[in-house]
């Protein structure tokens, strides 16, 4: 009587062993290193660089312990952090700005265990240390570049095609165009909708207004996903490369929800720095064109951006800014050709009337200003040699074209190339580099040592909270209680290991949720000891045992079932750290209900089953 | 159990009691509001760790002086700690790099522990997912205790649950505690604990009415209420228990996630007793209502 079935048992041996395994990468240390890549983000590291990386560090007597490929990045581990740093240094000034350097802490999982899939549970970044940010990219801005480009294409179309138009705009993100006649309007209508079937479905929604003889046209749900997308995917692949420059070893950069990216940078502790550079917008400046007459002192020499070994001279003083244009788009020119048409703000337009009203026939160039950053190598204040990560300015010449009129708040810039370059132009003045401007709607960021305080404070409460619930337990159950205590040490033991298992990140209210958990997991076991109290009146000992389980087996599911409906909505509204609760409060339901009744059970049987006992304390 | 506490026979002063505190919250949720946290509210927060305690009027006054005239200087913790919550300026994202930097040129040279900032549209969007979350929580829980007991079940239990959130979220507003994302979260684990008792308690009522086929709806309550209570201050007792641990040694930022669940525990325990079997007495649950064989099946068949 009592006893566990061989297959019941097999499944409790089972279960142990599993959360005991992938609990067990947690115990390792971390171990000091450094993660080598190009600076080049689209090109993986490579045999050479890690053959190169291996004979510098072996001529200048740098000890390390593993040298390996991984992921595109070269991994170097050290035993000591003084190796660590001083190979970063060394490196960083033999490879300059070939390589970007990271340093990180690397578990020392054994490799049996790795192969298993072990490793040790992540830490949230209010637990790590470092930033997170949350940008929104503004898909209205990309869809009025895309419909500019639009009004200028159908503006062609229909002067080659002698539709008459009397008036055309663009009017709340939709294309306005006014026809002369019937027969205009018709033509165009027919042209819409010949144009609009796409690959996934109509691009336009076209309102018709044959009364006025007019037409308008808006993106269609499946163009403006695409447009969405496109902006958001190629937005997510600029900050990618731009991350990849700050040097962060386990960086996240995801896209969420519709039109938002997350970045996420463990480690990083200048957050002014970070978002310089992913926040970083392009500016632009025009800039004359020195001449004859202009004194060396006042002009610069820049190259171009296609072509570094193409140079120009131009002047030092700069015309107009990029922040005093409103707007740019591409376009067609009479003849075809691609251009560019520029929008400038009230000031700007003055200033530039100003520049060009002299100077019709010389050269108007675009300057592009980009914020980049480079590690360098300087003497510190104690002689020693240090790295400092430096941030400057690096200006190219965009476009270089002759000033035909007096400029004023409109303009264009023509020879710009090819449709494709003309609209890209166009978005570097609107966006800088960006397919559409984002800014930043959120950011946390925790210092590193807030991040050890937290972790401190969080494996404190848990192992008071811990210590508590384990002596009243015992006190007031005896062996029962001891029982349930030790079934509550296994439960912590595979929160830990299906944490890892699953690479569930961990977090400060995640640290709650556990300590949470330690006291909610033993409401089982008390529920079925109460019940046993309550059988052992007018049944046998074994009996009360059997049916005190099984009676209280449903309650328990039923009150656990609801606790993990909260949870899983909880997982589903929350953000960040509040996830990370929901997530060890959902584990940690499941496995308490494993423990308090399985292994509860198991301990129970394995002392009182199979016994002939006259009286149980309970 | 020995212990026969007639827990019915106070029903109506209970019921009162609940009635006063939860208007209470109402009225101090109506016309106080809650003081949000950051993450609901937007804005920015710029927590600075010093050597020596700083003087925060001193604090205070050069953010004033400098174009920061909505912002709040508070200690965190201990006096070595200084927190600084600015309004939202238009979504400006900058303002905590240029707080600290300020404050630094001022004088007042720390060490930064942690900025946050939350624009305004993500803090009404959390606004929003967490009322959303919160009513989609309670109306699942319904489904639920409906389908696996009896509608009068699930109304005891969502009136129970109702008044837990309302007279925590009261208590919040009352004194004037900042409501963020990790209280929110409390509150859900708070539904989901209280539900825990509730279930217990509802399933004994339940089987005793199913077995004590000759007894009294309101003694039957009674008898199932004591014969749960041993179950219902050991557990509560255990998860205060930890919960206290994480209320002193947890540190500064989940205090008012620790506090809302030790509110909730209490309060959650109070109310399986009193709301849960008021309402079944209220609604006058009979012998017929689960006098029935097959429970899951045909409780299914009695939803309204």
């Amino acid at each position: 009587m009592n006893k566990f079935s061989i297959y019941q048992h097999l499944l409790i041996l089972f279960v142990l062993v599993l959360g005991f395994t992938y609990a067990l990468p947690n115990l390792y240390p971390t171990q000091p290193s450094i993660q080598v890549a190009y600076t080049d983000s689209g090109k993986s590291a490579d045999q050479m660089l890690l053959n190169e990386l291996e004979d510098i560090l072996k001529k200048n007597q740098v000890g390390y312990e593993e040298l390996f490929l991984r992921e595109g990045k070269i991994v170097i581990k050290f035993s000591t952090l003084d190796q660590q740093l001083e190979s970063k240094t060394i490196l960083q000034n033999k490879l300059l700005d070939k390589v970007i350097i990271a340093l990180n802490l690397e578990p020392t999982t054994p490799d049996w265990l790795k192969n298993l899939g072990g490793k040790p549970v992540k830490l949230g970044l209010d637990l790590s240390g470092g930033v997170h940010f949350l940008l929104e990219v503004d898909i209205d801005t990309a869809q009025l570049g895309r419909l500019e480009l639009l009004l200028d294409t159908y503006r062609k179309t229909f002067k080659e095609d002698k539709i008459q138009v009397t008036d055309s705009s663009i009017k709340d993100l939709a294309l306005y165009f006014q026809f002369k006649d019937k027969e205009s309007y018709n033509k165009a209508l027919s042209k819409y909708r010949l144009d609009s079937p796409g690959i996934n479905g109509l691009q336009y929604i076209i309102t018709e207004r044959p009364a006025s003889n007019s037409l308008l046209l808006e993106y269609s749900d499946v163009a403006l996903r695409e447009i969405r997308d496109y902006a958001v995917g190629q937005n997510l692949t600029t900050l990618r490369n731009r991350v990849n420059e700050l040097g962060v070893s386990e960086p996240i950069v995801q896209r969420q929800g519709s039109n938002r990216i997350v970045v996420q940078l463990p480690g990083v502790q200048d957050p002014t720095a970070a978002k310089k550079i992913i926040g970083k917008t392009a500016n632009l400046e025009f800039r004359l064109e020195a001449n004859s007459r202009t004194s060396p002192l006042r002009k610069e020499e820049f190259s171009f951006k296609e072509n570094e070994y193409l140079t120009a001279f131009l002047e030092t003083a700069v015309v107009v800014s990029g922040d005093r244009v409103t707007n740019a788009s591409s376009g067609f020119d009479e003849s075809g050709f691609a251009q560019v048409n520029i929008t400038l703000d009230m000031q700007g337009g003055r200033q530039m009337q100003k520049a060009t009203s002299g100077n019709i026939g010389r050269k108007l160039a675009v300057l592009f200003v980009e914020q980049k950053s480079k590690s360098e190598l300087v003497t510190g204040d104690d002689g020693k040699l240090i790295i400092e990560q430096t941030t400057y300015i690096e200006k190219n010449i965009i476009s270089l074209a002759t000033i035909q009129a007096v400029l004023g708040t409109s303009f264009r810039i023509t020879g710009v190339g090819s449709p494709q370059e003309a609209s890209e132009l166009a978005l570097f003045l609107r966006a800088g580099a960006l397919a559409a401007p984002m800014k930043f709607v959120e950011e946390r960021t925790v210092g590193p040592s807030l991040g050890k305080e937290n972790i401190e404070l969080g494996m404190k409460s848990i192992m008071m909270g811990l210590a508590l619930v384990v002596l009243f337990m015992t006190f007031y159950y005896r062996v029962f209680g001891i029982a349930a205590n030790i079934s509550l040490l296994i439960n912590l033991v595979l929160i830990t290991g299906i944490m890892s298992l699953l690479g569930a990140t961990l977090t400060l209210p995640g640290i709650a949720g556990i300590v949470l958990t330690v006291g909610m997991a033993v409401d089982a076991n008390v529920l079925i000891f109460a019940r046993i109290r309550e059988e052992l009146k007018e049944k046998d000992p074994q009996t009360a045992i059997r049916d005190g389980f099984s009676r209280a087996f449903i309650t328990i599911f039923d009150a656990n079932v609801t606790t993990l409906i909260a949870a899983l909505i909880l997982y589903i509204i929350g953000t960040g750290p509040v996830k990370g609760f929901a997530i060890t409060l959902s584990i940690g339901i499941v496995t308490s209900m494993f423990t308090a009744i399985m292994c509860t059970r198991a301990m129970v049987n394995l002392v009182y089953g199979n016994k002939n006992i006259k009286e149980l304390k309970i | 159990m020995n212990i026969r506490f007639p827990f019915m026979k106070y029903r109506k002063i209970a019921g009162i009691v609940s009635i006063i505190i939860f208007s209470i919250s109402v009225l101090s949720l109506t016309f106080r509001g809650l003081s949000l946290g950051l993450d609901f509210s937007g804005g920015t927060l710029v927590e600075v760790s010093y050597e020596t305690p700083v003087e925060l009027e001193s604090i205070r006054n050069t953010l004033i002086e400098n174009g920061y005239e909505d912002s709040q200087v508070v200690n965190f913790g201990t006096n070595l700690d200084v927190l600084i919550k600015v309004a939202d300026q238009n979504g400006n994202s900058s303002i905590g790099e240029a707080v600290y930097l300020l404050l630094n040129e001022k004088g007042f040279e720390g060490e930064l522990k942690r900025v946050e900032f939350v624009g305004p549209q993500v803090g009404a969007e959390l606004r929003d997912q967490g009322g959303l979350g919160m009513l989609v929580a309670l109306f699942m829980i319904l489904m639920y205790v409906a389908f696996r007991f009896q509608y009068k079940f699930a109304l005891g239990a969502v009136t129970a649950l109702g008044h837990d959130v309302v007279i925590i979220l009261g208590l919040f507003s009352l004194f004037a505690w900042d409501f963020d994302l990790t209280v929110l979260a409390a509150l859900l684990a708070v539904i989901g604990y209280s539900l825990n008792d509730t279930i217990v308690v509802s399933d004994r009522i339940r089987e005793n009415f199913r077995t004590q086929r000759e007894m009294q709806p309101k003694d039957m309550i009674d008898l199932s209420l004591n014969q749960t209570l041993g179950r219902t201050v050991v557990t509560s007792f255990t998860t205060l228990l930890v919960l206290f641990a994480l209320f002193i040694f947890g540190g500064e930022m989940i205090k008012g996630f620790s506090l809302a669940l030790i509110l909730g525990v209490l309060v959650g325990t109070y109310s399986s007793i009193y709301v849960v079997a008021n309402m079944l007495m209220s609604l006058t649950l009979t012998q017929e209502d689960l006098a029935i064989p097959e429970p899951e099946g045909a409780d299914l068949n009695e939803l309204p």
